[in-house]
């Protein structure tokens, strides 16, 4: 169970969360939504420890981990996998070495054992045989599902994907939706996907949350949250720009 | 404090804060071995192997310039055969440690910045914390490891690179007399010189490795963070070293009086 509590961060003069609370159960699904420098990233990064708030707290199973050094983080970081929007693969290792990193730095396993869980994890990807290549050589898409596979060669209980579908073209982002919910259904993990794109938010996520002016507006079913009438939440899902409002 | 945040005193005291922190925290890794050794012997590789060519070009012209001048001067007062023991002193406990350190922190300081600094702008030392490894378990202790481990063999390679291009040079180039110049020399090195020099060479290894790992990890964002990170990983470990240079010697020469060595 992930719950966040009245969290407040600001980055110098600009307040980027201010107020976020919410919860999740153990195996749910969220896509938590939003504009672009809304403060979603920030918001996982959080709920992963990476970031710590100005106030608030973070349970994770009961433990609030704002409170946690970063030694004692690193045991509750086991619990989470995490996709990052870049992938951010190990650019001086090969595809086998990066999905085989935690398996290697913290399980007592022979390199038989290790090549056989990289194999499954890549296999689970759709990605077999790419053990040798290196990330410079994968397309965006692969290197998102070598990321993938590097989060979950050790089975976590909590998954979070930042940003998965960003940046690739729609029959990529569409693989990527449905490993995300092969990995949910296969593997029971609780999942947060932090996107903005409205098709892969309706399909991955049991839940929806909207975050709008540094706080969480919004928060239902996505069959809820797609037939809303509010018009902050309407204007995000039709993609409709404000007129008075400038963007670029 | 408050009335120093914001200004450059502030910042400085600030980074020098956080730099203590950084060896305090890599100092407590090592010593509970959380370390991988085939990560310290990679950097043993690229930090000691490596760092060879411009080690030994620098210790052997250094040494070579070193005898010829020494000879220019000392020619003059008819002590031609005490260049070399000038140069094997200069050499061990002062050009050898320094001009090596100095050629490292140029080669593998901008190296660990760049590198470090990378990973930092490119969200790999998130992806490390997020696979439950502490940054400093897995980029810092090994670096400083094989730092610490590598400066003192190149030292002592420079040295003797130093030593035998200035005996080239004075005895077959400036004809000084050979076995007066061999003898003076041992007469006037000891064994102290070489252990003072080793001594300076360890803690230089940590600076370049720690300076080179605090200004990556905390390098901005961007190219041009990555680019300044660079550059004063350089530039702060050099000074360093310098200033180190003259509070090491003027420590341990003392040290070695009031030891009788």
């Amino acid at each position: 169970m992930i719950e966040v509590r009245d969290l407040k961060k600001s980055f110098g003069p600009q307040t980027i969360l201010d107020g976020v609370s919410f919860r999740i159960e153990n195996g749910e699904s969220v896509a938590i939504i939003g504009r672009s420098g809304g403060g979603k990233s920030v918001l996982l990064k959080h709920i992963i420890g990476l970031l710590r708030p100005d106030s608030g707290a973070v349970l994770v199973n009961g433990e609030n981990i704002v409170a946690m050094t970063e030694r004692q983080l690193l045991r509750v970081r086991r619990m989470f996998g995490m996709v990052f929007q870049g992938a951010a693969l190990f650019d001086s290792m090969t595809v086998a070495e990066n999905v085989g990193f935690g398996l290697r730095r913290h399980e007592h396993l022979t390199e038989a054992e290790i090549a056989k869980h990289v194999a499954a994890a890549l296999e689970m990807v759709d990605l077999p045989g790419t053990e040798k290549k290196n990330p410079a050589e994968l397309s965006g898409g692969m290197r998102k599902r070598v990321g993938l596979a590097r989060a979950i060669v050790y089975e976590p209980q909590i998954m979070l994907y930042d940003e998965p579908t960003t940046g690739l073209d729609p029959i990529v982002s569409d693989s990527i939706d449905k490993l995300i919910i092969r990995v949910r259904d296969q593997l029971k993990v609780t999942s947060i996907v932090v996107t903005h794109d409205m098709r892969s938010a309706r399909r991955v996520g049991h839940r929806v949350m909207l975050l709008h002016q540094k706080k969480m507006y919004a928060n239902g079913t996505p069959e809820e949250i797609f037939a809303s009438q509010d018009a902050v939440v309407r204007q995000f899902i039709d993609g409709v720009a404000d007129p008075q409002e400038t963007i670029f | 404090m408050n009335f120093l945040s914001g200004t450059w005193l502030g910042e400085w005291l600030a980074g020098l804060g956080r730099i203590t922190l950084l060896a305090r925290e890599t100092i407590a890794s090592t010593l509970t071995f959380k370390f991988s050794r085939r990560d310290v012997l990679y950097q043993i590789y690229f930090i000691g192997i490596k760092s060879q060519s411009v080690v030994i070009v620098t210790g052997a012209f250094t040494g070579m310039v070193l005898a010829a001048q020494t000879y220019f001067q000392f020619h003059k007062v008819k002590m031609d055969t005490a260049t070399l023991a000038v140069v094997s002193v200069s050499m061990c406990s002062e050009l050898g440690p320094v001009l090596t350190a100095l050629m490292v922190a140029g080669r593998v300081g901008a190296a660990i910045a760049a590198e470090i600094g990378t990973m930092r702008v490119t969200e790999q030392i998130d992806a490390l914390r997020t696979l439950a490894t502490h940054p400093v378990d897995y980029l810092v202790v090994p670096r400083l490891m094989a730092a610490t481990i590598a400066l003192p063999l190149l030292t002592v390679e420079s040295m003797v690179v130093g030593i035998g291009a200035s005996y080239v040079v004075g005895v077959h180039l400036l004809g000084i007399e050979p076995t007066y110049a061999w003898w003076n020399m041992l007469k006037y090195s000891h064994d102290v010189d070489v252990m003072i020099g080793i001594t300076k060479s360890i803690v230089y290894g940590g600076i370049i490795a720690l300076i080179g790992c605090y200004k990556g990890l905390s390098c901005e964002m961007g190219a041009q963070g990555v680019g300044r990170a660079t550059t004063e990983a350089v530039v702060y470990s050099s000074i360093t070293i310098l200033i180190c240079n003259f509070f090491l010697t003027m420590v341990l020469e003392q040290l070695c009086v009031i030891l009788s060595l």
